[in-house]
């Protein structure tokens, strides 16, 4: 295997990010350098605005970095593409279409044509269907398919953006913080979820997070970014926890208490947050 | 007295109260007038007469109260409707490129304070008719509200969904059809309304100027006549005409209104 298709999927080059506001340049991130292997599952975590929903909405393509590249399987990142999925903080489904409709029309759009690219050929409709409903049966929402999401609870919600972004079969899988609106319990249930479902699909995920239990439990690498502004990647932590993973076993883990110990020291002890005022 | 008792009151009677004021006034203003301003009672009276045969027709210049609403509402549609397809797929242009709200909007802000009247000799000189030139008049009064609801429900689409329609590639038309559309569809339907409203507005007044069948035009035959009495029923039915179109406008407006995505 190749490099690139290894360990250096996704590439982060010497990317800064400055925004431009009404009161000058706003420098969001400087000298971010990242690697993401295939079938990595990176957490980036820091305190708010340090910038990392800036970085994910770099990797996604939503925003063009000032200086440097990103590179996702040998190919420049020049915009956004349903080759990275991302699942949006607030769901982000569209009202007005059912559950089963909010994937179809990410599944029609990456498998509804043909592609050179992807050597990939039109599929026909009720292969299309099939394709979502096996989607919502993983997050286990086939009972919800004709439902709007005004009539579903926010963990449900989450779960079809989570199927509607597994669905499309990404490169890669961006969240961000998938799980931040949720309350303690449903998001302990979505975590053990999307564990049991990337340990199947094996899918490449970076999540912008802030809960330090979600990152070591769920990571193989949590980055840890220093305060903003200019902010940018302040440790790199490699966590080798055995997975399949299981919260309770993990509960008096030594290996996982010292991670989590690590974790918290970086961002409470050395980038101890002060609010401006 | 429970607090729903109370509610009930507020509910009920204040309504009634507000009516039998306006009558109370009416009265009053009718017993001390000296040039035979028309008491509520014998307006009653007159207005079950009218009533009776609202649709009876005796030539073009004498027909009932029925066919003058009608004919109105005929021309608010047609004005209106004309003003809606051009209006709509405007705003929507208008929202969607910024090359087209700058294009546009100085020539809306410049246009639309114009009273909808002041485009009638435009219309009867263009058309060469009464008719097209009133249809003309509420087309210019009831496309402005459309233009603009439309093109602020665009620009105000939560940026959660572009962003959606972004990572998934969507084309153009697809972005139209599944996000754009359903969502300004709340604020195509307000400019609707007001339009609408606008429209019944203004056809009264475009109507006394053009003449033919009506209900503005009735409302002057009435003056010509000098019978008061039916001036007041045709403020009444103008009222109550226009009360039923919003009414209706709301119910489907809150059809079409989904919950939003709450960030």
């Amino acid at each position: 295997m190749s490099d690139a298709m290894g360990s250096k999927y996704l590439q982060i080059q010497n990317v800064a990010q400055t925004f431009k506001t009404a009161k000058g340049d706003f420098p969001a991130l400087r000298e971010i350098n990242l690697n993401v292997a295939k079938g990595e599952f990176v957490s980036l975590i820091g305190h708010s605005g340090c910038g990392k929903s800036t970085l994910l909405n770099l990797i996604a393509g939503l925003n063009m970095p000032t200086q440097g590249t990103l590179i996702c399987a040998n190919r420049e990142i020049a915009g956004p593409g349903p080759e990275r999925a991302v699942v949006f903080q607030n769901h982000s489904l569209l009202p007005w279409l059912t559950c089963f409709e909010n994937v179809y029309l990410g599944v029609e759009r990456v498998f509804g044509h043909s592609s050179v690219v992807d050597r990939r050929v039109k599929e026909s409709k009720p292969e299309l269907v099939d394709r979502t409903n096996a989607a919502l049966e993983m997050v286990g929402l086939s009972h919800a398919a004709q439902k709007r999401p005004g009539e579903i609870s926010g963990g449900m919600k989450q779960r079809v953006g989570i199927a509607r972004a597994l669905a499309m079969q990404p490169q890669v899988l961006l969240m961000d913080e998938p799980f931040g609106a949720l309350d303690a319990l449903t998001r302990a249930k979505l975590q053990d979820e999307l564990l049991a479902i990337v340990a199947n699909t094996k899918s490449t995920v970076v999540m912008v997070t802030h809960d330090v239990d979600e990152a070591v439990l769920l990571s193989d690498k949590i980055v840890m970014m220093t305060n903003g502004p200019a902010a940018t990647i302040g440790e790199v932590l490699g966590i080798n926890l055995p997975r399949p993973r299981s919260r309770i076993s993990l509960a008096d883990n030594t290996d996982y208490l010292g991670y989590r110990k690590a974790v918290i020291n970086f961002l409470y002890a050395r980038q101890a947050h002060v609010e401006k005022t | 007295m429970n607090a729903s008792t109370k509610q009930r009151i507020t509910n009920f009677l204040a309504p009634i109260l507000g009516l039998v004021l306006l009558v109370g006034l009416w009265s009053i203003v009718s017993l001390t007038s000296t040039n035979n301003f028309p008491s509520p009672i014998s307006t009653f009276l007159q207005a079950l007469e009218i009533f009776k045969d609202p649709f009876y027709s005796n030539g073009p210049n004498d027909q009932g109260v029925g066919w003058n609403v009608l004919s109105s509402l005929r021309r608010v549609a047609v004005g209106f409707g004309l003003a809606a397809l051009v209006g709509i797929p405007m705003g929507f242009v208008i929202g969607r490129f910024e090359f087209m709200s700058r294009m546009f909007n100085p020539l809306i802000s410049l246009l639309r304070p114009v009273s909808p009247l002041a485009w009638l000799p435009i219309g009867l000189l263009v058309f060469k008719g009464a008719n097209p030139a009133a249809i003309w008049t509420i087309f210019i009064c009831s496309i402005w509200p459309m233009i603009i609801n439309t093109a602020v429900g665009v620009q105000r689409v939560p940026q959660d969904y572009m962003n959606v329609a972004r990572v998934l590639n969507l084309s153009e038309w697809k972005v139209m059809r599944v996000i754009l559309f359903p969502a300004v569809l709340p604020y195509m339907l307000t400019g609707v309304r007001l339009a609408v409203g606008t429209a019944w507005l203004v056809i009264v007044a475009a109507e006394m100027l053009t003449g033919g069948v009506g209900i503005g035009f009735w409302v002057w035959d009435e003056w010509n006549n000098l019978n008061v009495k039916n001036i007041i029923i045709a403020i009444f039915v103008i009222g109550i005409v226009g009360l039923i179109l919003e009414y209706a406008l709301i119910k489907i407006a809150t059809a079409f209104t989904y919950e939003e995505v709450q960030s």
